[in-house]
This record gives structure tokens, C-alpha cells and sequence, in this order.
């Protein structure tokens, strides 16, 4: 019995990336999602539904079983930390760093240092590995300024070229780690519709084997 | 905290109020009658004692969801039970201790300082029962058939069944001589079911080549029952170990699809769910459009030991409220009856002997009674029904 499908997908860098792969295992939305206003979309398969929505919602509407599959960037998925949640398949794209930053040159003050990021989670886990106590300070965008102004020592952030942190006079300083885009699954959509799942994976898997290759 | 908001309940705290109450309690007797039908003995844990027995041989993971207090008597550190299965584990190990077979059943809210999952209350109602004694699949098999009957009599469908088996990855981890660090990076690698990174984990850690393909072949252990009946075999070949736990495991989902044909069962070796107390088969129900288990267990040799006997031991739980939720059956409604609002003696009588004989009597009080259907009325001094 076929069940119905949906796939969370993230906005943006990613789901330029994600469609060429969701082609392969011969998935397509059946009109242009980045001309429509609309957050879910009818795919070529009659129980297949596609929605848009933020990168960092992705992983919630997955493990809420709203969504069966999605595809978020591994910055979130570790930022969000579930157990409920399954990574089947890194699909190889939109590939950068998870880095700590500070000012070029600058010296670190001793004693507790002030971080700003907006990965709370993912930066208080690398400290406290590190053996480092640190304060946190929870920034929605635009990190580089943190520094400058006087507000956090360092910052922890995404490192793609490292051109915004040069243009703003920060250097990469250690690398959390490398990120890229990973096929999530609901651990109870594994289960109730593996038979469903499994094709996709490998059908993507094959593709993301593919472009390696290339 | 002003008026506004006295009201407010802590998150994750729930409240349940008629009509869903009544649903609830009525499906919570019908599911104990049947775990009783089912030969489980009820007990009544308490819901407060010494943290020392409440954690005994369970995770880290239970001893961050357990609330705790200072008993002011003692000095000692006291928890809210957080899980039924160690306080039952302990009642079976010292308080019974029988001698050979012994079936309990339980259901009791139990606490959590944060929810199990995101779907989760802080306070399920924890339903569940456990068999001790009896060691090997026939007891596997019972507790997983009671386990999907009680799912069936709460009016649960499409039920999905997924096995997993601790004991196998455990024996794999001891014959390759896994550290704790080694073991618990491969776990959390297995967990997210991410076979490349699985895959490259192992060649990387591992020289043996028999047990480089032994945990490729559990990473890759996913799926209906039937289709991994090849890989079963190759495992048991590689890993001699586990060749029981893997014949048995086989012999169990024969035995459960004879029984429950209309479920559909998948096996998973790459779940290892409570891999700190669990010992060997584990167990998970799972239904369409809900994205967590409905109920779980599994196997748990060991705990008793903590309290002076090892003893084989499986059992499973839910939580009522999820089941009630998720749950299609029905309880026939009681036949509302008004009572006029009189003092009359005779009426009283009249209104005894129908609560007695099971009707739901309501005298008016500012005029009609909701969802009443008869009504009792004075004909010739003799109270009789009519219709309302």
C-alpha cells in the first residue's frame, strides 16, 4: 500500500541543490517552487508532497512526523541535537565550515571568554570539550560585527569562502566542523514506511556517488 | 505572577477534562482487566523512594528525567519515579520473590523533568507489564503478543512492529574489543543510520576484515523481517556469538507473524535503544502518522542483579493517554436519568436503586439536566421512567 510522502526541504542555497537530487530518484515538483508563493507542492507522484520552509524548521516538522523525509544543512541538525531523528544519506552539497572567528591578530583575553553565535548548542558543547568555560551570547545574524564592537571575543559561525569575515577584518581561527547538507528521516517513518524510503535513499545515494565522481 | 496568568499550567503538564477523562479511565480498566485476563498481576509502585533503587542499573539519560528531593527524614536523596519498569524490577527481584514465574502489570502516571521526546507529556501515564523467569523467545514472544493486543483492544490500527537486538551489537562490540570511547562513537553513528559514515567509521577503526563486514552488515540491517533472512545467516557465520540471539530472533518473528498476520514487521539491528540496561531482543510498535513508538521493551537480564537476583526479565509500556489519543474504541455511553429536585423520601429511594443497578442519576438543579434521556416521574406515588 503505497502511504503518503511529504519532504521538508530548506530554503534558499540548499534547495538549489537538493532538486537536481531529488530528480534523480525521479522526484519532481510539478511547477517552479521558487516562482510560487505556495509552502507545499504537488510532485509527479500522485503521494509525494513537497514543502519549503526555513532551514532551521526543517528538522522540527521531521521529527514531529509532520514531514517523513527532509534535507537541512548539518549546522542545524547538530544546533537542534535530537535523538528522534535519523541522518541516512550526507548528500555532498552546499559544503563550508562550522569555524570559531575572532578579530585578525587580536589576542584572546584570559579567563572567560565571550562567544557569539547563533549555534548556542554547537557552541557550548565545542567549549566545554575543550575544556574551555565560556559565556554565550545568542545573535541572529551578522556575527562578524560581535568582535568590533566590543560584544564577544569570538564568534563561532558558517565559513564558506571566509570573504565577509576578511571584508570585516576576522580570521577563521578552529574548525567545529565541516558541514554539509544530510538527508534526514522521522525514526517512525523509517519504521512504517521503510519500504517507501529506502528507493529514495538509494536512488539519491547513487546520484550524490555520481557527482563525486564528476 | 499576576492573575492573568495564575492559571497557567508548567509546559509539558496537562490537565484532562470530561469528556476525554471518562474515555481515559475507561480505557485504562479495560486494558488492565485485559493485561489481567492476560495472567499479569496488577502492583502499585510508589511514586516516591530512594533515588539509590529508583536508578539502579538504568541510563544517565533517566537519571536527568528524574525529579529529585532531600527526604527530610532520612537526609537522603528521594525521586519522583520517572520510569515504572526498575521499581517493578525490584518488587519481582525482593519484595515477591518468587520462585519461578512471575507476571505484573502496572499503570501509574510517572514523572519527567523533561519530555522523553517532543511529542511527549512531562507526565504519561505510564501503562505496561513485565514477565520474570522465563529466559529464551517463548517469553519474547508472549510479552510482544500481549503488548499488540493491547494495542488492538485500546483500537489501534495499522500497527507496525519493529524488532531490534541489543545482545547483537553487544556481542559484535566484545569480540572486537571495542573501548567504551569506540563503542559509544560507533553508537551514535549506528543511531543515525548513516551507513557511508558507519561504513568509513569502521574501516578506519577496525583491521579484521570478518568484523569490518559484521557491523556493515548490522548497519545494513534495516527492513521487513522476510527480506533479511540472508543477512541473518551471514552474521551468525561471521559472528559465532551471536548466532543465538540471531536464531532466536528468527524463530520469535515466525512465531508473532503467525500470530498477528495483519501487522506488518520490520527488523532493525542499527536500533539500539536503551543500550544501557537493555540485554537482548527490543521492541518498538509504531502507527502511521504519529512520530514516536505508541509502546516499547525489550529485554533486560540484568537489573535484577542490583537487587540481589538476576533474572530474566521483558517487558513493554505506553503511555494510556497516547493510546487513548491514538486509540478508535469506543465505550458505550451510561443512560443519564433526571431526578426532580424534591425532598421526597420515596424519590431518594427511587434514585438509590437506580445508581445501583449502573444508571447515571442527576437531580435537576437549575432546570434540565444535560444529556439526560430519561427522566424520573411520580405516577400514583410509584417513581417511574419516561422518556425525557
Amino acid at each position: 500500500m503505497t502511504q503518503p510522502l511529504t519532504i521538508a526541504l530548506s530554503k534558499g542555497r540548499i534547495l538549489d541543490d537538493t532538486l537536481p537530487l531529488l530528480a534523480e530518484a525521479g522526484i519532481h515538483p510539478v511547477e517552479d517552487l521558487k516562482k510560487s508563493r505556495k509552502l507545499i507542492f504537488d510532485t509527479n507522484h500522485e503521494h509525494i508532497k513537497l514543502v519549503v520552509i526555513r532551514a532551521t524548521d526543517v528538522p522540527t516538522y521531521v521529527e514531529y512526523g509532520a514531514a517523513d523525509l527532509g534535507v537541512a544543512g548539518k549546522d542545524v541538525l547538530m544546533e537542534y541535537n535530537s535523538t528522534n531523528l535519523c541522518e541516512p544519506l550526507d548528500l555532498n552539497i552546499a559544503t563550508c565550515r562550522l569555524m570559531t572567528a575572532a578579530l585578525k591578530d587580536a589576542e584572546l583575553p584570559a579567563g572567560r571568554l565571550k562567544v557569539a553565535t547563533k549555534f548556542v548548542n554547537v557552541a557550548k558543547r565545542y567549549f566545554a570539550e575543550q575544556g574551555r568555560q565560556v559565556d554565550i551570547i545568542k545573535l541572529y545574524g551578522g556575527m562578524e560585527l560581535a568582535p568590533i564592537m566590543g560584544l564577544a571575543d569570538l564568534i563561532v559561525d558558517i565559513v564558506d569562502t571566509g570573504n565577509t569575515l576578511k571584508a570585516n577584518g576576522l580570521e577563521p581561527c578552529e574548525l567545529i566542523a565541516p558541514i554539509s547538507s544530510r538527508l534526514v528521516a522521522s525514526r517512525a517513518s523509517m519504521k512504517v514506511k521503510y519500504d517507501q524510503i529506502q528507493p529514495i535513499i538509494d536512488q539519491m545515494a547513487a546520484a550524490v556517488e555520481r557527482q563525486r565522481n564528476a | 505572577m499576576t492573575g492573568a496568568d495564575r492559571w497557567l499550567l508548567p509546559d509539558g503538564i496537562d490537565e484532562i477534562l470530561p469528556p476525554q477523562a471518562r474515555r481515559i479511565e475507561q480505557l485504562r480498566r479495560h486494558l488492565l482487566d485485559y493485561l489481567d485476563n492476560c495472567g499479569y498481576d496488577f502492583v502499585i509502585p510508589p511514586a516516591l523512594e530512594y533515588l539509590d533503587s529508583l536508578l539502579t542499573g538504568t541510563g544517565k539519560d533517566l537519571d536527568l528525567r528524574t525529579f529529585k528531593v532531600t527526604d527530610q527524614l532520612s537526609g537522603r536523596l528521594m525521586g519522583l519515579s520517572a520510569d515504572t519498569t526498575p521499581q517493578v524490577a525490584r518488587i519481582d527481584a525482593h519484595s515477591l520473590a518468587p520462585e519461578g514465574t512471575s507476571r505484573l502489570s502496572y499503570c501509574r502516571t510517572v514523572f519527567h523533568t523533561r519530555p522523553a521526546s517532543l511529542l511527549a507529556s512531562r507526565t504519561p501515564t505510564q501503562i505496561g507489564a513485565e514477565l520474570y523467569g522465563v529466559a529464551g523467545t517463548s517469553a519474547d514472544v508472549e510479552i510482544i503478543s500481549v503488548m499488540l493486543s493491547l494495542l488492538s483492544e485500546a483500537g489501534i490500527e495499522g500497527v507496525h512492529l519493529d524488532l531490534g537486538n541489543v545482545g547483537v551489537f553487544r556481542a559484535l562490540a566484545d569480540s572486537a574489543g571495542l573501548s567504551d570511547e569506540q563503542q559509544s562513537e560507533l553508537f551514535d553513528l549506528l543511531k543515525l543510520k548513516c551507513q557511508t559514515d558507519t561504513l568509513a567509521w569502521v574501516e578506519r577503526e577496525l583491521s579484521d576484515s570478518r568484523l569490518t563486514e559484521a557491523f556493515s552488515l548490522v548497519a545494513s540491517m534495516q527492513g521487513s523481517a522476510s527480506a533479511l533472512t540472508d543477512k541473518f545467516a551471514r552474521l551468525a557465520e561471521l559472528v559465532p556469538v551471536a548466532a543465538q540471539q540471531l536464531s532466536d530472533m528468527t524463530q520469535a518473528i515466525e512465531a508473532l507473524m503467525q500470530r498477528f498476520p495483519q501487522v506488518s514487521i520490520t527488523c532493525d539491528l542499527t536500533e539500539l535503544r536503551g543500550y544501557d540496561y537493555h540485554t537482548g531482543l527490543v521492541f518498538a510498535a509504531y502507527v502511521p502518522g504519529y512520530g514516536d513508538a505508541v509502546a516499547q521493551g525489550g529485554r533486560y537480564d540484568e537489573t535484577g542483579a542490583d537487587f540481589g537476583r538476576a533474572r530474566p526479565a521483558t517487558g513493554f509500556s505506553a503511555d494510556l493517554k497516547v493510546l487513548a489519543a491514538l486509540g478508535q474504541r469506543q465505550f458505550e455511553a451510561k443512560e443519564t436519568v433526571a431526578a426532580p429536585a424534591s425532598d421526597d423520601p420515596s424519590l431518594w429511594q427511587a434514585i438509590t436503586d437506580l445508581r445501583t443497578k449502573g444508571y447515571r442519576v442527576v437531580t435537576e438543579a437549575n432546570g434540565d439536566v444535560a444529556g439526560a434521556s430519561q427522566r424520573l416521574q411520580q405516577n400514583d406515588g410509584q417513581w417511574t421512567l419516561v422518556s425525557a
